[in-house]
């Protein structure tokens, strides 16, 4: 892989940027901790998602082209730290736009370039940090999101990083259902999407019997909901009386680095003398 | 509340759909998914059947002639039936000439479209679901919810209970006792049926004949002992050889029902021969459009016409598996549903029925015709959108989906009015430890406080962390600077 392929873009995600922006800079961490230097355009907002689910193509065809210009100055790959947003930048922007057009040749030029920030590691950087042996065992859950699933055909990425950075993975029940958020539709049609978000939940504390004290995926909208359903169903905040803590996968990585880098400052770890033995 | 949104509490509130549904639904993906295993390359295979549906939809009007000059060869009636009531009217004249007073009827979703069994006992005649499920609908009054598996709402116990109100039996909670029952009932229907009435699995252009597949054996009574056989079948349904049926069946019963194969496949000629002990005096074929060229000529949604009938999308969707197929209000249910009837019967409430979806693409993976089910959803939202700012009087909540969009347009396209925005929604006090979510909000957000906490926004935007982190790292690395950072 060409030495620019290091040179990266995060494009944060507007739920990162309003909601979460510790999953975004994870990302970024670990990105760099992976060898690749991170810029981030501060122009950016949204990928033009929500107005594109709920119908309204206008209004996320001119999101998308501000953003498609944006980057089409620009070299090197994108990287989304959300299964959802990514599927709408690589997949569906040059959609809006009509077949031949500048608009359209632009956005494909930019589409090809923007990758899921697991998969850029992992399947483009062929990247995963030196598996942790000694790390203290955290059991984690992991919800693979659906576009990220179905639509980028992620496969595995997630969770290898997840097991080289000392997680150890629960099964998830039925781990594939959707978690019932869907955007708008969580809004506009709360009955369907809460029930889905029910099973959802009793799945999840299947995996919390099993030990899990951490659901991950890669996306926040994901996380928000399942979080926001959890706490409601045990009346108390993630983390406490059976509502597991709801992370993204890169602070997951991120902070398991910083972890092992803590420990190996302090004292040699025993991987390292034993690497020392014939 | 919307209808749609109604209906979903309403089946919530089911506790017999609440009982069956996640259990039918899991085990019918499971089975799928196990059949489709078996296969040397599925995906391969679903790859073929594609093409072949995509060449036939794209030369829908050789095929169709085609077909039509076969069958009439073989001796069949064919009709053209532009809309649903036209095919009423040709059937009620193939009834009236035959004098026909007891139908048997065989499960299909083309006569499920215009009601044809209420239309005909409207004419005074007896018309008999032959199908067990569908036997169960019809006596218990409620519509099917499942193109495979009508009662899926319905558990023994309930089927038990109807048949006891309904047919005198005795209660049971033996299934096969049960089949019994509606087997002894439908037995006698069956010699006194003048007409047959069916739908179509496919119709094979090169040799005119229709193809059907089944398990119950009851198509082959229905086509077989009455007088008169009527087909119903959307134009849709036609593939060129027979070449092609194959392929078709090899996907059909794994991704329907878990079978590798239905226990019966037909293929029928047409009336029965001079040297033939077996068959109808007469058999006529209806074609039936009724919206299918409207869908034809969108090329945005044509893949529509690909649909095979085999209900995997609605077992394997979360939306399905939470309230089931009457919760969608009409005769298709589940993600083919979502996309099909807002086109076939376009109006107010059907455009509503592609935002009953997570577009979670489950249904996409499980078609065996690679329908692009969550492409053609977000195509018909858009349509929906242009129809709905079209309307002098807008439907309930559009004004406000139609502003909170055009908020998020205009900080989307603005990196200031976002930070602005970003530094308003702070106003109402950021995350911190000991301080909880939103509980409860107003409209457009309450729909989401109704079942889950809102997140409180972050302390600091991503935008202003990433500020923060290069000022450290320049102050880390104080390249052409002075030591304090400045």
């Amino acid at each position: 892989m060409a030495d620019d392929s290091r040179q990266v873009r995060l494009f944060a995600t507007c739920l990162a940027d309003q909601f979460d922006p510790e999953a975004a800079m994870a990302a970024a961490d670990v990105l760099e901790a992976a060898g690749c230097t991170v810029a981030f355009d501060a122009e950016q907002t949204c990928c033009g998602q929500p107005a594109f689910n709920l119908g309204h193509r206008d209004e996320a065809r001119q999101v998308a082209l501000r953003h498609i210009r944006l980057y089409d100055g620009t070299t090197g790959p994108i990287i989304v730290p959300s299964g959802s947003c990514g599927s709408m930048m690589k997949v569906y922007w040059p959609t809006l736009f009509a077949a031949g057009s500048d608009e359209r040749a632009a956005a494909e030029r930019v589409a090809k370039r923007v990758e899921e920030w697991s998969r850029f590691l992992v399947r483009d950087l062929g990247w995963l940090p030196e598996r942790d042996a000694e790390a203290p065992e955290r059991r984690v859950a992991y919800h693979p999101a659906c576009h990220g699933l179905r639509v980028l055909g992620l496969d595995g990425e997630a969770e290898r990083l997840l097991a080289a950075t000392g997680h150890r993975l629960v099964p998830l029940p039925r781990a594939d259902n959707c978690c019932g958020f869907g955007g708008g539709f969580s809004v506009e049609m709360p009955e369907m999407s809460g029930k889905i978000l029910e099973d959802k939940l009793d799945c999840v504390e299947g995996a919390t019997a099993s030990g899990a004290g951490t659901v991950a995926a890669l996306d926040i909208g994901c996380l928000m909901h399942m979080r926001g359903g959890h706490e409601r169903r045990t009346g108390t905040t993630e983390g406490h009386g059976g509502c597991p803590a709801y992370r993204h996968v890169a602070v997951l990585v991120r902070d398991a680095l910083r972890a092992r880098g803590e420990r190996s400052d302090v004292a040699p770890g025993p991987r390292e003398s034993a690497a020392g033995e014939p | 509340m919307h209808p749609l949104n109604k209906r979903a509490k309403q089946a919530l509130k089911d506790p017999v759909l609440m009982r069956t549904l996640p259990e039918a639904t899991r085990r019918a993906v499971d089975k799928q998914r196990d059949r489709w295993r078996e296969l040397p390359d599925v995906d391969a295979l679903r790859d073929r059947a594609q093409e072949i549906k995509h060449h036939t939809v794209r030369h829908l009007d050789h095929y169709l002639t085609t077909f039509e000059a076969a069958a009439k060869a073989n001796g069949v009636h064919v009709h053209w039936a532009s809309t649903h009531e036209e095919a009423i009217g040709i059937i009620r004249a193939v009834l009236d000439r035959n004098d026909v007073r007891v139908v048997a009827k065989v499960k299909s979703m083309a006569t499920e479209e215009m009601a044809l069994r209420e239309r005909l006992e409207a004419t005074g005649r007896e018309v008999w679901e032959t199908d067990l499920g569908e036997f169960i609908v019809q006596i218990s009054g409620r519509p099917p919810s499942h193109i495979t598996a009508p009662a899926i709402h319905e558990d023994v116990a309930s089927i038990s209970r109807l048949f006891h109100e309904k047919l005198g039996t005795p209660q049971t909670d033996d299934p096969e006792r049960l089949a019994r029952f509606a087997r002894d009932h439908l037995r006698d229907r069956f010699h006194q049926a003048d007409c047959g009435i069916s739908g179509a699995n496919f119709l094979v252009a090169e040799t005119g004949r229709v193809v059907l597949v089944e398990n119950e054996a009851n198509i082959r009574l229905a086509t077989t002992l009455p007088r008169v056989h009527v087909v119903v079948a959307g134009i849709e349904k036609v593939v060129p050889r027979t070449s092609d049926i194959p392929v078709f069946l090899k996907l059909l019963a794994r991704s329907a029902t878990g079978q590798k194969l239905t226990a019966y496949t037909h293929e029928l000629r047409g009336p029965r021969r001079k040297d033939e002990t077996e068959g109808p005096d007469e058999m006529h074929v209806v074609l039936l459009d009724a919206g299918r060229t409207r869908i034809l000529a969108d090329e945005a949604a044509r893949d529509t016409l690909d649909c095979i009938r085999c209900g995997a999308c609605q077992n394997v969707c979360p939306v399905y598996q939470a309230v089931g197929g009457h919760a969608y209000g009409g005769v298709y249910g589940g993600p083919i549903g979502a996309i099909l009837r807002p086109q076939l019967e376009p109006d107010r409430d059907t455009r509503r029925l592609p935002y009953a979806s997570t577009l979670c693409g489950a249904c996409e993976s499980a078609c065996p015709v690679k329908i692009p089910i969550p492409d053609i959803l977000l195509h018909l939202r858009s349509r929906a959108v242009a129809s709905a700012s079209d309307e002098r009087l807008p439907r309930p909540g559009w004004i406000a989906e139609k502003a909170t969009v055009q908020a998020w347009y205009r900080s989307a396209m603005s990196p200031r009015v976002w930070r602005v925005g970003g530094k308003l929604a702070r106003l109402f006090g950021p995350a911190r430890p000991g301080r909880g979510s939103f509980h409860r909000l107003p409209p457009p957000l309450s729909g989401w406080t109704k079942h889950r906490e809102f997140p409180r926004p972050a302390p600091e935007t991503f935008h202003a962390m990433w500020d923060g982190r290069k000022k450290k790292k320049s102050a880390a690395h104080p390249i052409g600077r002075d030591e304090d950072g400045t």
